[in-house]
């Protein structure tokens, strides 16, 4: 469904994304995972026709830059975070978007509602929180079944608590047999729920193309959780865990905890048995380990 | 996804939009987004405003009749001078530049649409909306005029509106012009006013600096004149309204006797490019271009 071959981004005398190929057929859902800069998001906007790029592109045979047009007929996208036109409400914008695919819509709060926005549909944009437009932009991804998927990083912008509620709304609207999805992370737990293939890429190369269950099982054992506190009990919270067995070490504002996955729950229950209220977490790769090629 | 959500079950198996609904689809959009900002209304009222305040000056020093619509019109056509291209050159400058900035114009071309198509559309709604402020200012001045029994000819009212929307678009075409190569809003605005000040100012000083310097013979003056399209506008409507080019002085004496009928044509044509060649720019430039 989606073919890449010989991929390669320059920006002024930068290479952004040299010489990458790649293909995901329908009912494939590819990861694409490195560090920032890694080149993840430049490879979406080419496949989206946004950049001028060398090499070919292909979606279900049209190319991405001089049929863009019809090939972004076949494709569904969430940025990483919504920049919309404010004043619209999200009923006008469910329409406006839908008319521009050659959509009639006929029931836009049925199409609200499956992502979580039903009753939603007379706010302006700008009343929306963060969360609330990315299921917005899921909504109107998902117009009409495309058969292409593109996401890039779209809990990037969100919350622990949003993060987790968005990632299972994805895993239950957008596997599907028939579609292919492409789509940028740097999150195991999304990787997880999400992909069938982890392409890894390093200063825009590929470095690997891998199952997506072996790579989450060799770099999530690799990860660490990084909990984020209130300045003023990070002390509290070191003596804690350290005095429980487990790893921790301060971080800012928060510390990472390096536990394997099975301990990482047991450090948060750790916390709220000493009343330290944990206000956000995330798994990220260990600091002194960033290499996550598996 | 069920039948009742589409009209389509699948976007395999919808129509794709054609080249002119997805060009009415955005400019019906930019439409909106327009008559519903700031910018429409604060100069739409400022037209208003001033076109009134220059009609009851220039017919007080007349003392009424149709000989002060006479001055009417020419004060108008200095207020028109003024406002329309400012008005027109930002709108252009700042649509695109805009939703580059704050991310939109990404997620818009992410779609299945041309970009020449965003870009015929985005001058379209502005042109509308430019339409709208501009009926608006004439028939607002047109309006308090006839409640106090000032003579108004309402043909030459609507002709120099008519001249004035053909003003609009030229202006509108240019600044579409900058926003596609400015990244940010303050360039495209910054470049917008300055463009507009060397419309005003700079090419009236210059013309003026060049008679006196190079003694410019009174053909290569007109010929200059003809390149900059608020000279146009200026000679078209003085012409339009008074049927003459003599209150330019020599150079609309020779315009007048050398080419008469065929100025209009001259006028019309010095405009059109005006329209067309900076936005044919910018499709051809905003196409190749990669989108930040």
């Amino acid at each position: 469904m989606i073919e890449i071959d010989g991929l390669t981004k320059t920006f002024g005398r930068a290479t952004v994304v040299e010489a990458v190929s790649l293909a995901i057929g329908a009912g494939e859902a590819v990861a694409l995972w490195g560090e920032n800069g890694a080149g993840k998001t430049t490879i979406i906007r080419c496949v989206l026709g946004l950049l001028r790029y060398r090499g070919s592109i292909r979606i279900a045979g049209l190319d991405a830059w001089r049929d863009g047009k019809r090939a972004r007929q076949l494709v569904g996208y969430v940025p990483q975070e919504l920049g919309f036109y404010d004043d619209l409400r999200v009923h006008e914008a469910v329409r406006f978007f839908g008319k521009l695919k050659g959509l009639r819509i006929n029931d836009v709060d049925e199409s609200l509602a499956r992502v979580g926005l039903g009753g939603h549909g007379g706010k302006s944009i700008r009343q929306l929180s963060g969360g609330m437009k990315q299921r917005l932009a899921l909504s109107i991804a998902l117009l009409a079944d495309p058969p292409v998927l593109v996401l890039d990083e779209v809990t990037a912008s969100l919350d622990a608590c949003g993060r987790a509620e968005f990632v299972e709304l994805l895993a239950s609207l957008t596997k599907s047999p028939g579609r292919a999805t492409l789509f940028a992370s740097h999150r195991v737990e999304e990787i997880d729920v999400l992909a069938s293939r982890v392409v890894t890429l390093q200063r825009g190369r590929v470095t690997s193309d891998v199952d997506a269950a072996d790579f989450v099982r060799r770099v999530g054992a690799r990860n660490v959780l990084h909990v984020f506190l209130r300045g003023d009990r990070v002390t509290d919270a070191l003596e804690v865990l350290n005095t429980s067995g487990i790893s921790a070490r301060r971080n800012g504002r928060g510390i990472f905890i390096a536990a394997e996955p099975a301990g990482r729950a047991r450090a948060l229950h750790r916390l709220e048995q000493a009343d330290i209220r944990v206000e956000d977490f995330e798994i990220v790769p260990a600091p002194a380990a960033k290499e996550t090629t598996p | 996804m069920s039948d009742a959500m589409t009209s389509s079950l699948s976007v395999r198996d919808a129509r794709p939009p054609t080249f002119v609904s997805t060009i009415a689809t955005i400019s019906g959009r930019e439409l909106r987004d327009a008559l519903r900002s700031r910018w429409f209304l604060l100069y739409t009222l400022a037209f208003a405003v001033l076109g009134l305040g220059v009609s009851y000056a220039s017919a007080a020093s007349a003392g009424g009749g149709v000989s002060g619509f006479g001055r009417t019109s020419a004060g108008l056509v200095n207020l028109v001078l003024l406002v329309v291209p400012l008005m027109a050159l930002t709108a252009g400058a700042n649509t695109i530049a805009s939703e580059r900035e704050r991310g939109m114009l990404g997620y818009l071309l992410a779609q299945a649409v041309g970009r020449v198509e965003v870009l015929i559309g985005k001058f379209l709604g502005l042109a509308g909306a430019l339409l709208a402020s501009i009926c608006l200012g004439f028939g607002v001045v047109a309006g308090v005029l006839a409640w106090n029994g000032a003579a108004t000819k309402p043909a030459s009212l609507i002709q120099l509106a008519a001249l004035s929307v053909a003003l609009a678009l030229a202006m509108l075409s240019v600044g579409l012009l900058l926003s596609t190569f400015a990244r940010r809003t303050s360039v495209a605005t910054g470049a917008a006013v300055f463009l507009w000040l060397a419309f005003v100012l700079v090419s009236d000083l210059g013309l003026m600096a060049g008679v006196m310097t190079f003694k410019l013979p009174i053909e290569r003056l007109f010929a200059i004149s003809l390149a900059n399209p608020l000279h146009v506008f200026k000679m078209w409507s003085l012409q339009s309204v008074d049927a003459s080019l003599d209150v330019l002085g020599p150079a609309g004496l020779y315009a007048q006797e050398t080419y008469g009928r065929w100025l209009h044509l001259m006028f019309g044509a010095s405009l059109a490019l005006w329209t067309a060649v900076p936005i044919a720019v910018a499709a051809v430039f905003f196409s190749r271009r990669s989108t930040p």
